[in-house]
């Protein structure tokens, strides 16, 4: 088991002919994931490496592949276009790996996709993969493995260099999900924490939190409240002076809000176990999970 | 991106918000002349993006155009917060009957911009927050409709009684949201919104910071950035299109994606030392970033010791060994450096850097242990 994608999601592909979309869907296909359609306005008709359709529209390419979700690899000013007009397409899961979207576009986006009842991951996120059965974005396919322990971050590398860690150490994964580095994304940590509590195959959490928000805070009250599974957390930014951007646009402290003491604190008051490094996070889930 | 306080006045005027006049010297004898042709009393403000400038002594009221002279001879070249101040705006005195907060953030748990308003303005919002929050109404605006003429109302009802003055308060709230939606903004802020013994609505402070996502796309706010008043590394490193922050320790750190940048930072301290930067090279990698990136941390004469943090997924380590090798040729190191790299084509990395004389441990913790020792001069574990 698994959340959001296992092995009967069907995939659309936006953006599919561009640099990174071609390079990814081939990733992903290698990967096994169900890629049934692209969409390159212009290029309608045409095939992807000679087997994926080719549509001007989502509209089209859902209308003949019924599709469940799409994976958006189109440059950061026409991406609020695309998560939208995915939405409105019926796609039910938009994973959203554009970097560098304007904050204000998604201020209109997210309750767009809302009311679609859709759910979107990212912007600025490395998608999510399901070991052995799906990936949907940028995750590397070979430093996964099935397993039970859920993975959530806000980040891409620090997410690989944990799940590494995880695999080498024999703790394979449901499913890793990366939420995304902006201020205003489609998913955040309490959905994911969510979806692991009521999914049978996770019997422990993992989550990689940083500076800037408080996602991570409000992650932990539901935490206490509402999870019976392990949970383990770790905070990047420990040295991140205020006020200054750290890459992600979203991890920033604002005023004296949004510093890794102030989570770390959380998390503690939450028995959510924090790992100080990233290679504490082994040995705290096993201690979990006994 | 910050930009000035009277760069932002100009957005605002732009939409029509009531500002008294204001212009930009960057020597006294410009202070001087401006003060001269405002004649009566002028407020000299430090223009430096940092918070706590009245503190500071970087805000003064000079009844002359001499004194107008004297006090920016002493705040320009003043530091504040680090950075040094290279203008003062000049701006005549107002006299002032009340001072409100106006504001507009993004606020990421509601993910609409919120209009914050409070009675008790001129002084630092958090504190009212913290202490008086009854003295703050908070709005959320829905961006598909925009701010309604009700709203506006509302905001100006919370600050004044008199509908004389509710009326153009609430026009000056639609004026500073059509330039907070116009400029791509994540804050503006009028501090403060004050009324004068004539009943005039003004605005005497402006701040404004705008999303650096919208700079693509809009050539004329990025035009507005003050290179001058950013560390000069800072301004090499987006040039080279890197993500760069200087830092005051003296472990160089050059590492792939965010997330892991600040955690490699955090491992730095975890360890007893101190990070010189944050630097992240970008998912995809080629090896003109890593030659980019090493200008300009070997140009920092603070740092004792390099470190290569990379976790090749999109980025391909041994485009890494082949920047690190082209650079290293082109300048010799002067510092030792530390190489951790694993993922996507580790062993020809590997392989490339040992036919250059370099070693690379694959391994997160035992690369910054080695780096801390080597930044305090000591010798690699």
């Amino acid at each position: 088991m698994s959340i959001f994608i296992n092995d009967g999601t069907t995939v659309i592909v936006q953006g599919i002919t561009g640099r990174d979309g071609s390079f990814h869907a081939k990733q992903m296909m290698e990967y096994g994931t169900k890629i049934v359609a692209g969409v390159t306005p212009g290029k309608g008709g045409q095939k992807f490496e000679n087997t994926v359709p080719i549509f001007n529209t989502v509209a089209d390419a859902v209308a003949a592949t019924g599709a469940n979700t799409s994976v958006i690899y189109v440059p950061p000013v026409y991406a609020a276009d695309a998560m939208l007009e995915a939405a409105d397409a019926g796609v039910k899961l938009i994973v959203a790996i554009t970097e560098g979207v304007p904050v204000l576009d998604m201020t209109r986006v997210y309750p767009f996709v809302q009311e679609r009842g859709a759910r979107l991951i990212g912007p600025n996120c490395p998608g999510l993969i399901t070991p052995g059965q799906s990936k949907v974005g940028i995750i590397p396919g070979r430093i996964c493995t099935p397993g039970n322990i859920g993975v959530v971050s806000r980040s891409g590398t620090l997410t690989y260099e944990v799940v590494y860690q995880l695999t080498r150490a024999g703790l394979g994964q449901s499913t890793c999900v990366g939420i995304g580095g902006d201020p205003i994304n489609g998913t955040n940590f309490i959905d994911c924490l969510a979806a692991f509590e009521a999914d049978p195959d996770t019997k422990a959490v993992a989550m990689m939190g940083e500076i800037g928000g408080m996602d991570e805070q409000d992650a932990a009250a539901f935490i206490k409240s509402k999870m019976s599974k392990p949970v383990v957390g770790f905070i990047a930014g420990q040295t991140a002076p205020p006020g200054r951007r750290m890459g992600h646009a979203g991890a920033i402290i604002s005023g004296s809000a949004g510093t890794a003491a102030e989570k770390i604190a959380a998390f503690e008051a939450a028995g959510v176990g924090v790992a100080k490094r990233p290679v504490d996070f082994v040995p705290l889930l096993r201690e979990r999970m006994q | 991106m910050n930009i000035h306080e009277y760069q932002a006045k100009q957005l605002l005027r732009n939409e029509g918000v009531p500002i008294p006049p204001g212009e930009v010297a960057s020597t006294p004898a410009e202070a001087e002349s401006i003060a001269a042709q405002y004649g009566g009393t002028v407020v000299v403000k430090a223009q430096v993006h940092a918070g706590g400038r009245g503190k500071a002594g970087g805000v003064k009221l000079a009844k002359s155009p001499t004194e107008a002279r004297d006090v920016a001879s002493k705040i320009l070249g003043m530091q504040i917060k680090g950075l040094t101040v290279q203008k003062v705006l000049i701006t005549p005195a107002a006299d002032i009957t009340s001072e409100a907060y106006v504001g507009i953030i993004l606020d990421r748990a509601s993910k609409k911009p919120v209009f914050m308003v409070s009675p008790a303005g001129g002084i630092d919002i958090e504190e009212v927050a913290a202490k008086t929050p009854d003295k703050i109404l908070k709005l959320p605006i829905d961006t598909r409709y925009g701010l309604q003429p009700y709203q506006a109302s509302r905001l100006g009802f919370f600050l004044f009684d008199d509908i004389k003055k509710v009326r153009p308060a609430a026009r000056i709230m639609q004026q500073l949201y059509a330039a907070f939606m116009k400029n791509g903004c994540s804050l503006a802020e009028i501090n403060p919104l004050v009324t004068t013994p004539a009943s005039d609505v003004l605005a005497l402070d402006a701040k404004m910071v705008i999303d650096d996502n919208e700079l693509d796309r809009n050539p004329e706010l990025a035009a507005l950035r003050d290179e001058s008043a950013e560390a000069p590394s800072e301004v090499q490193a987006r040039a080279a299109n890197l993500t760069f922050i200087k830092l005051d320790g003296n472990v160089g750190c050059v590492v792939n994606g965010a997330g892991l940048a600040m955690a490699t930072m955090d491992l730095v301290k975890y360890y007893g030392g101190e990070p010189a930067n944050f630097l992240d090279i970008g998912g995809s990698s080629n090896p003109e970033k890593v030659v980019n990136a090493l200008k300009i941390i070997t140009a920092d004469p603070s740092v004792k010791a390099i470190l290569f943090n990379i976790f090749g997924g999109i980025t391909r380590t041994d485009d890494v060994a082949n920047g690190i090798v082209t650079a290293t040729s082109q300048s010799p190191l002067t510092v030792p450096i530390v190489i951790r790299l694993t993922g996507t084509n580790e062993e020809i990395a590997v392989k490339i850097l040992q036919e250059h004389g370099f070693s690379a441990s694959s391994d997160m913790d035992d690369a910054v242990q080695r780096a801390v020792a080597l930044a305090k001069g000591g010798k690699a574990a």
